[in-house]
């Protein structure tokens, strides 16, 4: 029994549009009742939204390409300027049917213009008697453009008084959108998430010619138990099945498993599909590295990104970089306790003031000036110092390594702040290289 | 001549290092600018007049020739250090996109989504040094894999769109190349028209691959030397300076179209690859299939190019203890910047051309034999006043001291001997440094230091064998073990076989004598192996008394026991190793003529690369003398006298101020230490009303405080003005 049915469709392409879209029946179905026959004046502007990979763009594309009808897709994040977003409109609005290259783009920076050339371009296809649909994705870029993009698009039917539908995706609701200065309000669609049974269908749909589609869905039913805790996004869930599926198949290929062995399967691929989980899918080795590993009889190990944490820097750059963490972790009145020799007993209890209970590791680092860095770097350096060029010049580099950052102006001349913006575990690491024993220097740890 | 040049670049480095920080780049950049200079004025210094008196124009054309040497030199072997890295990025490079060139239809290749190819480069922190790398990994990257390579860089791209522009105007340039001269105007036409978006790269890749492919029977060589749809390489020259949002963007753009043309990304990565994910989300990550790739780090870097350029013969400057140490220590202690250490060398070969006069022997033996004989009288002057010289005149018997002292031919004569001895000397003391350093590289807590360089200073400065370290060093290698020794001989004589020096043959078969007997040594060990060892009858059954009686007899026993064979012979081994350091690891200040090849004066080269400007302003502000030199300027320490000039006096005046300053006050301190000097009767007229002169006076050096960076306007008393410096200095 076919769930999508519709008067101006022949019953065969809905048939198989239904078989395109598994699990999207409802929305697609909604969207042919707006979308209503060829001719029929449609909604001007149509929302969808919904979380990442939940199949906005994907069931967009194929009910307008299964259903021939008039469209142009176009991603905002590519065109970065609306200048660009325009002319890509047009374009491909002019390449739709005919085959024929334009040779060059008529140029359109404003949305008059673009009105103007939209409606020529409509003449010139013969697409007057039939809704063009505009897709939009990633609609949320838009806001990001000239602030009459977005109410213009929206608006679009009205203002070219032809027969247009603009439909924007985004991951983002609505209410993030709405101009504070008001706006056609568009059909508003939301796309759940795929739920463990949606994800289970979709991902046994696709199963390698080799194999049936029983043993397939076995596997799929594994992956989605180890997986599903973490990660829910269809495309990184279909990436990993293809990534690990010769893995699942190495004993039926041996023949030390049957296909139906289903426990012995599971058996060899569990421990896998784990490592997998901390690897390949926190991107800590790539997935070709995971596939020559999968390849390689004795698996040799290949250390992931993070193994490479430790940062070697010069000596004085160390010791600007430990000043600097505790410039931004301490608070200045501290600074007497901890650097002068002679500074007295002074307990943390009524040295505190009620504000500065909670650790400063919290609250994030502090920016400081320059002087205070230099004098605590004078410190705790225990042979003298000369503030030599070299000395300032390494300040700056460890801005550009992105350990330092600039706070405010950038009027160098109006005397520098700085935040250090390492790790306490990183600065620790540091702080052993040069036998210095910084938690005794912090406010924190006191 | 040469004054104005230091002021002028020391002026550029004041001004923009007082308040503003130069980064590391830029301080290279003015490094570079020094020595350009100092070789330009070098250059027109030698040519004013006094060439003839000390043969400036045969030193400088020395100096470039030795310049051009040592830059070459440096390069080649940076370029072999870099090659293994090359090697891995080509091959990367080879596989990440084959699947792209066969357009397999595999299941898994359809499923699996497209990840775009990515090379996390690690390069280390001497960001100095990238620059060179990149360049030539680009030179390999053309020559070998593809033409279209893009290099961004963070300062040309703050948002996407210049990131385009940049990216499509370099590989659209790139493309040229291998263009005719027809379409090159066809090209620059449509360059500026060119839309910035992927769709035109894609159109533009198509057009220029396909082009590429008809062209083939013409252009042979382009298709072979590279394959058949090559990938496009976008370098990301610092990672961490970019900002998030266009990278994210950038990468998400072009995953929508790597299944149209082959896009690999390399990341130029300073600290450590984890800024990938500081920088990019998971979702945008997870388009990436990253590979790493790591530099050799730039402390082996800097051995290497020690141990290629400063310590072989091949080029006749050497440095000094000091200035070695000098340069070494801005290598460790602040820049990590390998191309830095050559520029100082660089330096040092400029100056030590410049301030010596014998320079001009400092070259090749043979070509300095032949200079000693063109030597003018003058010159011959300057030889004995070298105190090393003068030390080995006073050494000789007396007629030959009046012969050289007088004689200008027998002179040269010695000079001639000399010369060949220093060379002689350091034929013998790089290769048996290096034997040294086998043996100290291998003990506990290395009393010598671990590197080689290290162990070159210590020999450098004074006698190695009076150190105590030696002696402790010396000490722990009477305890190395035999294969160890073994291994460490077998190095050695490596080592002297494949120096160039004369005496070694003795040294060689003596050295392989020990090895022999080591071998007898073994072999009778072996027979001696069968006899029952004392321990073996612990394991026998005792008790606690019998027990600790046997040991303590086991222990009388070795307490007097003779030595064995082999202990003899590691003591005599040592005891000869001892004798060659002692024998020719002569420090070369003892050496006559060191001055020659020696550049020692580590303090110029300090002023030069490790500036303190503050310092520098701090004493010219506060005491004018020691720049003016005008006596009376003199001062006895705290007072602050009249006669220097406005801003000296103004700037004293605002040293014993608070964070803010009074300008009222500023001023009346400044007009009684102005009229102080002229008595009591010109403050008659002037007791309440500040004279209009000094008024002016004081706007004026107080204004200059404030473009040197001293002091600010503030905003938050009226009247005030806020000081930016604190001690420091």
């Amino acid at each position: 029994m076919p769930i999508l049915e519709h008067p101006a469709y022949p019953p065969a392409t809905l048939l198989c549009l239904e078989s395109l879209v598994p699990c999207r029946e409802s929305q697609v179905s909604m969207l042919l009742s707006i979308f209503g026959e060829r001719q029929q004046l449609s909604f001007p502007s149509i929302f969808i939204y919904g979380h990442t990979s939940s199949g906005k763009t994907y069931v967009m594309k194929t009910l307008l390409n299964t259903l021939q009808l008039p469209h142009v897709f176009v991603n905002c994040v590519e065109c970065f300027t609306s200048r660009l977003l325009l002319e890509e409109i047009l374009i491909q609005l002019q390449n739709g049917s005919s085959e024929t290259k334009q040779a060059s783009p008529v140029p359109c920076d404003t949305f008059n213009d673009f009105v103007r050339l939209f409606k020529q371009a409509l003449v010139s296809q013969n697409l007057q008697d039939q809704t063009v649909y505009v897709v939009l994705d990633r609609a949320e870029q838009l806001r990001e453009m000239e602030a009459n993009v977005l109410p213009a698009f929206l608006r679009l039917q009205e203002l070219t008084d032809r027969n247009v539908t603009v439909i924007l995706l985004s991951e983002i609701v609505w209410e993030m959108f709405r101009p504070n200065t008001g706006c056609f309000e568009p059909f508003i669609l939301y796309f759940p998430d795929y739920s463990i049974g949606h994800l289970q269908k979709i991902l046994s749909q696709n199963h390698p010619p080799e194999y049936s589609a029983d043993f397939y869905s076995a596997y799929i039913n594994i992956l989605l138990g180890v997986f599903y805790m973490v990660c829910r996004d269809l495309k990184e869930l279909q990436h990993l099945a293809a990534l690990n599926f010769s893995k699942y198949c190495e004993p039926v290929v041996r023949r030390e498993a049957k296909e139906r062995d289903t426990r012995k399967l599971w058996k060899n691929i569990e421990p896998h599909l784990k490592k997998a989980m901390q690897t390949v899918y926190l991107r800590e080795i790539s997935s070709s590295q995971w596939e020559r590993l999968q390849c390689e009889e004795e698996p040799g190990q290949i250390k992931g990104l993070s193994a490479h944490a430790h940062v070697e820097l010069p000596y004085y750059s160390k010791f600007l970089l430990i000043a600097a963490y505790l410039a931004s972790y301490n608070p200045v009145r501290t600074d007497k306790r901890f650097f002068l020799k002679h500074h007295g007993k002074i307990k943390k209890t009524n040295f505190m003031k009620k504000h500065e209970k909670t650790s400063n590791h919290l609250l994030g680092p502090k920016p400081f000036p320059l002087d205070r860095l230099l004098a605590i770097l004078y410190s705790i350096v225990d042979n003298r110092v000369a503030p030599t060029a070299n000395i300032f010049s390494q300040i700056t580099s460890l801005v550009t390594l992105q350990l330092l950052s600039v706070v405010g102006n950038n009027d160098q001349l109006d005397g520098p702040r700085y935040k250090c913006t390492v790790s306490l575990d990183f600065i620790r690491a540091i702080a052993r290289t040069v036998n210095f024993d910084i938690i005794k220097y912090l406010y924190d740890f006191l | 001549m040469f004054i104005y040049l230091y002021v002028f670049i020391y002026k550029k480095i004041f001004l923009l290092q007082l308040s503003p920080l130069f980064s590391s780049q830029q301080r290279m950049f003015c490094l570079d600018n020094l020595i350009c200079a100092c070789v330009y004025f070098l250059a027109d210094y030698f040519r004013e007049g006094n060439s003839d008196l000390e043969d400036s124009e045969l030193r400088f054309a020395t100096c470039q020739s030795l310049q051009k040497q040592v830059k070459s030199e440096t390069e080649q072997i940076e370029e072999e250090l870099n090659e293994q890295l090359f090697d891995n990025l080509v091959s990367f490079l080879r596989r990440s996109h084959s699947a792209f060139q066969e357009k397999t239809t595999e299941w898994t290749w359809r499923t699996k989504s497209r990840e775009i190819p990515t090379a996390a480069l690690v390069l280390g922190v001497n960001v100095t040094d990238h620059d060179f790398t990149f360049r030539s990994l680009s030179e390999v990257l053309q020559n070998n894999v593809t033409p279209y390579i893009a290099l961004l860089e963070a300062k040309d791209c703050p948002g996407i769109k210049n990131l385009m522009q940049k990216l499509l105007g370099q590989l659209m340039n790139c493309c040229i190349d291998v263009g005719s001269s027809e379409e090159e105007d066809y090209e620059q036409v449509s360059h500026t028209r060119v839309r910035c978006s992927m769709t035109s790269l894609i159109n533009w890749y198509e057009s220029a691959t396909k082009r590429t492919d008809s062209e083939t029977p013409g252009k042979k060589r382009t298709s072979s030397r590279h394959w058949q749809s090559p990938p496009v390489v976008v370098i990301f020259k610092d990672m961490e300076s970019f900002t998030t949002k266009v990278l994210q963007d950038f990468v998400v753009i072009s995953s929508q179209h790597i299944g149209e043309f082959p896009l690999v990304l390399i990341f130029g990565i300073a600290t450590s690859p984890m800024i990938i994910h500081s920088l990019l989300p998971h979702s945008v990550s997870s388009l990436l299939c990253i590979e790493l790739f790591q530099s050799l780090s730039c402390k082996d870097h800097l051995s290497t190019i020690i141990d290629k350029v400063l310590l072989t013969t091949q080029f006749p400057l050497k440095l000094s203890e000091k200035v070695l140490q000098v340069l070494i220590n801005i290598f460790l202690y602040h820049d990590f910047s390998v191309q830095n250490f050559i520029k100082g060398f660089q330096l040092c070969i400029v100056e030590h051309f410049h301030s010596n006069p014998l320079s001009i022997l400092c070259c090749q033996l043979e070509e300095a034999k032949r200079r000693v004989n063109s030597l003018s009288h003058n010159q011959c002057e300057n030889v004995r006043r070298l105190p090393s010289f003068r030390r080995y005149v006073e050494s000789q018997v007396s007629e030959k001291q009046i012969a050289l002292l007088t004689a200008d031919s027998s002179l040269k004569e010695a000079v001639r001997k000399l010369l060949e001895d220093l060379n002689v000397y350091h034929e013998n003391y790089f290769p048996i440094l290096r034997c040294l350093h086998v043996f100290t590289s291998s003990l506990p807590k290395y009393p010598l230091g671990k590197q080689i360089r290290e162990l070159h200073c210590a020999c450098l400065e004074n006698r190695v064998w009076e150190t105590e370290e030696y002696e402790s060093s010396l000490q722990l290698a009477r305890m190395l073990n035999k294969s160890d020794l073994v291994t460490m001989l077998q190095k050695c004589v490596e080592i002297l076989v494949s120096s160039p020096g004369r005496e070694f043959d003795e040294i060689v078969e003596r050295l392989k004598e020990f090895l022999t007997q080591f071998q007898k040594l073994e072999e009778t060990y072996q027979e001696r192996d069968e006899s029952v060892s004392p321990q073996k009858e612990l394991q026998k059954k005792t008790n606690l008394y019998n027990l600790q009686k046997t040991l303590l007899e086991l222990k009388e026993s070795r307490r007097s026991k003779k030595l064995t064979k082999f202990e003899m012979l590691r003591f005599e081994v040592v005891d000869y190793i001892d004798s060659l350091v002692r024998r020719y690891l002569v420090p070369a200040d003892h050496k006559t003529l060191h001055e020659i090849v020696y550049f020692n004066t580590a303090s110029v080269l300090r002023e030069h690369l490790n500036a303190a400007p503050r310092i520098a302003l701090h004493t010219a502000l506060n005491n004018p003398y020691s720049y003016l030199k005008s006596e009376a300027l003199k001062s006895d320490g705290g007072s602050i006298s009249n006669k220097a000039p406005d801003i000296c006096i103004a700037y004293k005046l605002h040293l014993e101020c608070g964070r803010l300053i009074n300008l009222v006050d500023w001023l009346e301190a400044f007009s009684t230490v102005v009229t102080a000097a002229e008595g009591p009767t010109a403050d008659v007229a002037s007791s309440d009303q500040v004279d209009d002169v000094i008024h002016a006076r004081f706007i004026r050096a107080v204004s200059e405080l404030e473009l040197l960076g001293f002091i600010k306007p503030s905003k938050q008393k009226t009247d005030h003005v806020a000081r930016l410096t604190w001690g420091g200095c």
